[in-house]
C-alpha cells in the first residue's frame, strides 16, 4: 500500500517547510511540496501549512497569504474534510482565513521567545490527534513573537464547551494566550492550528524530545482509515 | 520631492577640467592616495570615479593598515589539504568530506550598531549571510560575538536590548537556527559595542562559486532589492551641492535598513539558480555596494565590464552615479550570466519575487566602464581599486605601561580561604553578568529552524548536522578575551584560539579551520598597532602550531572613542568535523553516577581572570600560559573519546575555571556534582589555566579513558562523581541546584527586563 501523502505548502518566507517534510517522512508519510502560486493541491490526503513568516508578516501574520492562489483550493477542500494543520505562521493563516476563529497577536513579554514546553493534550479525536490520549503532557518547542491566542470570550467558552481546544499550555503561560490555548481545532476535527511547533520534536538528536511525533502519525492513521 | 538630476561629471570632463578641487579629504582619502588616483588614470577622476577609489581604499574594504600583516596567515599557513577557497574570497571553503564543502566567515558590524541597535545588527546578520551564499553554499547556521558596555550602563540598557532584537527579527525571519556565540561586558566597550556575526554554509565542491567576471559577451545582474540612498559612505559628503551636484542636499542615512524576508527570497533564488547551473560568476553587495561588486568581479576574472548605472533600479529616483556607486542598500547580489542563459535566469528571479535587471556585460578591454544616459562617467583598471590599493606599514610601539601591566600580579590580592569565603565567591563569580546565564538572549533566536541543530547555547560549541543519513556534522565556537588580550595580545589570541579549538573539540568535533574577527582601536596609533600586529602574530603562529589554517576573516580598526582604544579584541571563531553527529558530547552532566574527572595541569593562574575582575575590579599580571601542544593533545583525547562513546559530559574551563564549569554542567543538565579537590582549593576553583577540561565517565569506560590519556600525554585527576540536587566541594561547601541557579538565572533579566 502506498503510504498516505501530505502536502506541505511554501509562501514567500516559510521558513520551517522542510522541518515539516521531514516529521511526516519519519512518521511514514510522504511529504508534497506544494507552492503557493499554483493553485493545486496535488490530490494530497492532508495539508501542513508550516511556520516562518509569509511574505515578511508584513501588514500582519497570515494577512497576505491567505490570499495566495493554493489557498483557493485549500480552503474549500479544507470546509469539505481535507485535514490541515497550521503550525504558528500557518495556525495564523487558518485563523485569517476564518478556517479557525480566533487571532494570535504579540507575546506578552513583547519579545520572540525560543523555549522548550510542555503542553497538555486536550482534544484527542481530531484528526491530528488521536494518536495521543486526552490529558497526556508534551514537550514541544514554541517560538514566535506573535504567540498570543486572542478570541471573545462567547468564542472561548464555545471552544471549550465543544472540546475545540486541541491544547493548553501546561508548564506556564509564556505569551498571554487567553485561556493558555496553544492551539485549537474546528468543530468537525479536520483543521487543526498550534502555536508550538510538533515538526521541531520528532527526534531527540535535534530537538527536545519525539512527542510532537503523534500529530504526523494520527492523521496518517485516519487517512488510511477515513 | 522632484528635482532635476545635475548633468554628470564626465571622463571628458575630468580631461578638460584637471584644476576642479574635489572633496577627496571629506572622503577620507589622502592628499597622496588622490594623486595616486590621478596617476593611475593619467588625469583627474570623475566624481564616479572618486567614490569608487574613496570607498575600494577605505580601511574597510582595502586593508590597508593590516594587509602587510595578514599575510603572515598564508606565510605561516599549516599544510593542509582540506583548503578549497581561502583568504581574498568572500569567505573560507573547507572540504569536511563525504562530498560536502563548508563555507564559514565571521565579520564585524561594529559602528552601525552603536549608532542603530537594531538595524546595525540586523544588517549585520544579513551582510554575512550574502558572504556565504556568494560561494555558493547555503548558509545553514548563524552565531554572534557581542560586547557592551558595562552591564548596568544606561547606555548598555540601549544598545544590548537592540542589537539582540535586531539580531532576533533578522536571523529568525531569514530561517537560520542561531547556535551560540559569546556575551561580554567591559567598560571599554561602552561606546564602542562589538556586534560580529558568523555565519556558516554547506556546498557541495563543485558547486563552489567564485567572484569572477568571465567570458566576455556575458550579462551582468543586479538582483534583489532596489538601490536606495541608505548607507551612503556613512557621511552626507555625497549629498552635498559641493560634489558634483548630483544629490539633493539631503542627509543620507548612514546605517542601512534591512529586509529579512526579501533576503530569505534572495537565498533561495540563488540556490535554485546555481542549482539550474545559470551563474558564472557572482558577488554580494555589502560595504561599498555596486563600487565593489563590479570592481571585484571585473578584476576577479581579469577582464574588463561595461555597466550602464542609469539601468540601476533606484528606490529614489534622485540618486547620481556617484551615491548609486556607494549606496549600501542591503539584499542585493550581482551575478554574471551567458547571454543564453538570460532568459532563464530571470525566469527564476520572477518566481521568487526578486527584481533582476540586467546592467552591463563583461569585456576583454581590462577596464571598467561605467555610463550614465550615455555618457561615460567611469573608466578605470578595476585591479587599480580592488586589489592594488595603498599599503601601509604604520609606526608600531609597545605601550609604555605594558611593564607595569605585567607587572600588577593579582598573586598579592585577598583570597577566600574560608569555606564560607570560598562559596560566596563562586555564586558571585557565576551570577556575575559575564558568566551568568544567556537565555535572556538567546531564547530570543531561533535555534530550531531546518532541523538540523544538535547543540546550541549553553554547550561549549554549536553542533549542525550535514548529512542525515551518514551523522557528518560540524561544530563551531567563537572565543576572544580582551582582558588577556590586553596583557599580553600575542598569549591573548593564541589563549582565544586555543579556547575556540577546545570548545569545539569538547563536542567530540575534530578542529579543522578557523576564521577571525580583529576588533582593535585606531591604526593610526602606535600602541594599538602593537596590539595588532603581536595579535595577528600570536594567531598565524598558534595555527601553524595546531594545524589549523586561517581561512578568512575580517578586521574592524578605529573602535575607540578619543584617545582610548578598546581592549585589544581578536575575536576566533573555529570550525571542526564531526564524523557521527550521534555521539556528540553535550556539556550538562545528564547521568548519575558518573565519574568526574579534571584533565589537564593547574597552576595559580589569576591574571585576567574573571575572579579578580568580580572581586577585586583588578585586571594586571600575565593571562595563562599558552601550551599548543597540550591544547593538541587534549583535543585528540576528547575527540577519540566521544568517537568511542566514553563520555557523557566534556566542558571546557575558561572564564572562571573549574568553578564555573562545575556549576555550568550541573546546572545544564539538571544534576549535582560531589567533588573532591586534589589539592588547594581557591586554585583549583578559581585559576583559568589552559589546556583543560571537565568530563564526566560513563560506568565501566575508566579504564579505557585512561589508556587514551596515557597514550596522549594529558594528566587528569579524579574529582568526583555526578549526581545528586547537590554542588559538594568536600571540605569546603554545598550548594543546592536551586541557589546556585537562581542568582545565575537572575542577573540578565534583573538588568534588562
Amino acid at each position: 500500500m502506498l503510504s498516505a501523502r501530505v502536502g506541505v505548502v511554501t509562501f514567500p518566507g516559510s521558513l520551517d517547510d522542510q522541518d515539516a517534510c521531514r516529521a511526516v517522512r519519519l512518521a511514514g508519510g510522504t511529504p508534497v511540496p506544494l507552492w503557493h502560486g499554483e493553485a493545486s493541491l496535488h490530490g494530497v490526503d492532508a495539508v501542513v501549512l508550516p511556520g516562518g513568516f509569509s511574505y515578511g508578516d508584513y501588514l500582519r501574520c497570515g494577512a497576505i497569504a491567505r490570499f495566495a492562489p493554493v489557498m483557493t483550493e485549500l480552503i474549500p477542500a479544507a470546509r469539505a474534510g481535507l485535514p490541515v494543520l497550521g503550525i504558528c505562521n500557518g495556525f495564523q493563516i487558518l485563523c485569517e482565513a476564518h478556517l479557525l476563529p480566533g487571532a494570535l497577536t504579540r507575546n506578552a513579554g513583547r519579545r520572540f521567545i525560543t523555549r522548550d514546553i510542555q503542553i497538555e493534550m486536550r482534544n484527542t479525536v481530531s484528526r491530528w490527534t488521536a494518536d495521543y490520549t486526552a490529558g497526556q503532557q508534551i514537550t514541544v518547542v514554541l517560538k514566535s513573537g506573535e504567540g498570543a491566542y486572542v478570541a471573545g470570550q462567547s468564542t472561548l467558552d464555545d471552544l471549550a464547551a465543544r472540546g475545540q481546544v486541541l491544547a493548553r499550555y501546561a508548564s506556564g503561560n509564556p505569551n498571554g494566550s487567553e485561556g493558555d490555548i496553544a492551539g485549537v481545532v474546528n468543530e468537525a476535527g479536520n483543521v487543526a492550528g498550534l502555536m508550538p511547533h510538533p515538526e521541531h520534536a520528532v527526534d531527540e538528536l535535534t530537538g527536545p524530545s519525539a512527542d510532537g511525533l503523534g500529530f504526523f502519525t494520527s492523521v496518517l492513521h485516519s487517512v488510511v482509515t477515513a | 520631492m522632484s528635482t532635476v538630476a545635475a548633468p554628470a561629471d564626465t571622463v571628458g570632463q575630468a580631461s578638460e577640467t584637471p584644476e576642479r578641487a574635489q572633496p577627496y579629504a571629506a572622503l577620507g582619502l589622502t592628499d597622496s592616495e588622490y594623486e595616486r588616483i590621478a596617476s593611475v588614470l593619467g588625469r583627474r577622476p570623475t566624481d564616479a570615479e572618486l567614490a569608487i577609489y574613496s570607498v575600494m581604499w577605505s580601511e574597510h574594504c582595502s586593508y590597508k593598515s593590516s594587509r602587510k600583516h595578514l599575510r603572515q596567515f598564508a606565510s605561516k599557513a599549516p599544510r593542509t589539504d582540506v583548503l578549497l577557497a581561502g583568504i581574498g574570497q568572500n569567505a573560507g571553503v573547507v572540504d569536511i568530506g563525504q562530498g560536502y564543502a563548508v563555507t564559514f566567515k565571521i565579520e564585524s558590524h561594529n559602528h552601525p550598531s552603536y549608532v542603530e541597535p537594531f538595524q546595525g545588527a540586523a544588517t549585520g546578520v544579513g551582510g554575512i549571510v550574502r558572504d556565504i551564499l556568494a560561494m555558493g553554499a547555503r548558509p545553514v547556521a548563524v552565531m554572534d560575538a557581542l560586547r557592551f558596555g558595562p552591564a548596568d550602563a544606561p547606555d548598555t540598557l540601549r544598545v544590548l536590548p537592540g542589537v539582540v532584537g535586531g539580531i532576533s527579527f533578522y536571523g529568525n525571519c531569514l530561517g537560520l537556527p542561531n547556535i551560540g556565540g559569546e556575551l561580554v561586558f567591559d567598560p571599554c566597550y561602552a561606546g564602542n559595542p562589538l556586534v560580529n556575526a558568523l555565519c556558516v554554509g554547506v556546498l557541495r565542491p563543485a558547486d563552489l562559486k567564485l567572484a569572477a567576471a568571465t567570458g566576455t559577451g556575458n550579462r551582468v545582474i543586479l538582483f534583489g532589492s532596489r538601490t536606495g540612498p541608505d548607507g551612503i559612505g556613512g557621511a552626507s559628503v555625497l549629498a552635498s551641492a559641493s560634489f558634483g551636484g548630483s544629490g539633493v542636499g539631503a542627509k543620507r542615512p548612514s546605517v542601512q535598513v534591512g529586509d529579512p524576508f526579501m533576503e530569505k527570497l534572495l537565498v533561495e533564488c540563488c540556490l535554485e539558480l546555481y542549482a539550474a547551473d545559470l551563474v558564472v560568476g557572482i558577488q554580494d553587495l555589502g560595504a561599498a555596494g555596486v563600487a565593489c561588486a563590479t570592481t571585484e568581479l571585473a578584476a576577479g576574472g581579469k577582464s574588463g565590464m561595461r555597466v550602464a548605472l542609469d539601468t540601476v533600479p533606484l528606490r529614489d529616483a534622485s540618486l547620481g552615479p556617484a551615491e548609486i556607486l556607494m549606496s549600501e542598500s542591503q539584499e542585493r547580489m550581482m551575478a554574471v550570466v551567458t547571454p543564453a542563459d538570460v532568459d532563464r535566469f530571470l525566469e527564476i528571479c520572477a518566481k521568487w519575487e526578486v527584481p533582476a535587471t540586467v546592467i552591463g556585460e563583461v569585456t576583454d578591454t581590462g577596464r571598467l566602464e561605467m555610463t550614465w544616459h550615455g555618457e561615460q562617467v567611469v573608466d578605470i583598471p578595476p585591479g587599480s581599486a580592488a586589489d592594488d590599493g595603498p599599503v601601509y606599514d604604520r609606526p608600531v610601539r609597545r605601550p609604555a605601561a605594558q611593564d607595569a601591566l605585567a607587572l600588577d600580579d593579582p598573586a598579592s590580592l585577598p583570597r577566600p580561604a574560608s569555606p564560607a569565603e570560598l562559596r560566596a565567591a563562586l555564586l558571585s563569580v557565576l551570577a556575575a553578568p559575564d558568566a551568568a546565564d544567556k537565555t535572556w538572549v538567546t531564547e530570543q533566536y531561533d535555534r530550531y529552524v531546518r532541523g538540523d541543530t544538535v547543540l546550541a547555547m549553553p554547550h561549549d560549541a554549536g553542533l549542525i548536522r550535514v548529512d542525515e543519513a551518514t551523522g557528518l556534522g560540524v561544530a563551531l565556537a567563537t572565543d576572544g578575551n580582551g582582558r588577556y588580550c590586553l596583557l599580553d595580545p600575542y598569549a591573548g589570541t593564541q589563549l582565544a584560539l586555543a579556547e575556540a579549538y577546545r570548545n569545539v573539540a569538547a563536542t567530540g568535533a575534530r578542529p579543522l579551520a578557523v576564521t577571525n574577527c580583529l576588533n582593535f582601536g585606531s591604526p593610526e596609533d602606535p600602541e594599538v598597532m602593537w596590539q595588532f600586529t603581536e595579535a595577528v602574530r600570536g594567531l598565524a603562529d598558534g595555527c601553524l602550531t595546531l594545524g589549523v589554517p586561517v581561512t578568512g576573516g575580517n578586521v574592524s580598526f578605529y573602535n575607540q572613542t578619543g584617545t582610548a582604544a578598546i581592549q585589544p579584541t581578536p575575536v576566533v571563531g573555529v570550525l571542526g568535523v564531526h564524523d557521527d553527529v550521534r555521539l556528540r558530547v553535550g556539556a550538562g552532566f545528564t547521568s548519575a553516577g558518573d565519574t568526574l574527572m579534571l584533565l589537564g595541569e593547574t597552576r595559580p593562574e589569576f591574571g585576567g581572570s574573571l575572579w579578580a575582575r568580580v572581586a577585586h575590579g583588578h585586571l594586571g599580571g600575565r593571562p595563562p600560559a599558552v601550551d599548543l601542544e597540550a591544547e593538541r593533545a587534549l583535543a585528540q583525547v576528547l575527540v577519540t573519546a566521544a568517537a568511542r562513546g566514553l563520555l557523557s559530559a566534556a566542558h571546557d574551563l575558561s572564564d572562571g575555571g573549574l568553578a564555573v564549569a562545575l556549576a555550568e554542567s550541573c546546572l545544564a543538565g539538571g544534576l549535582g556534582a560531589e567533588v573532591t579537590l586534589p589539592g588547594e582549593p581557591f586554585t583549583l576553583l578559581f585559576s583559568e589555566s589552559a589546556g583543560r577540561a571537565l568530563v564526566a565517565i560513563r560506568p565501566g569506560r575508566e579504564a579505557e579513558f585512561a589508556a587514551l590519556r596515557a597514550e596522549a600525554g594529558v594528566p587528569g585527576d579524579v574529582i568526583g562523581r555526578v549526581g545528586g540536587d547537590t554542588l559538594e566541594v568536600a571540605g569546603s561547601f554545598a550548594i543546592g541546584l536551586d541557589e546556585l541557579g537562581a542568582g545565575y538565572r537572575a542577573t540578565l533579566p534583573g538588568l534588562f527586563g
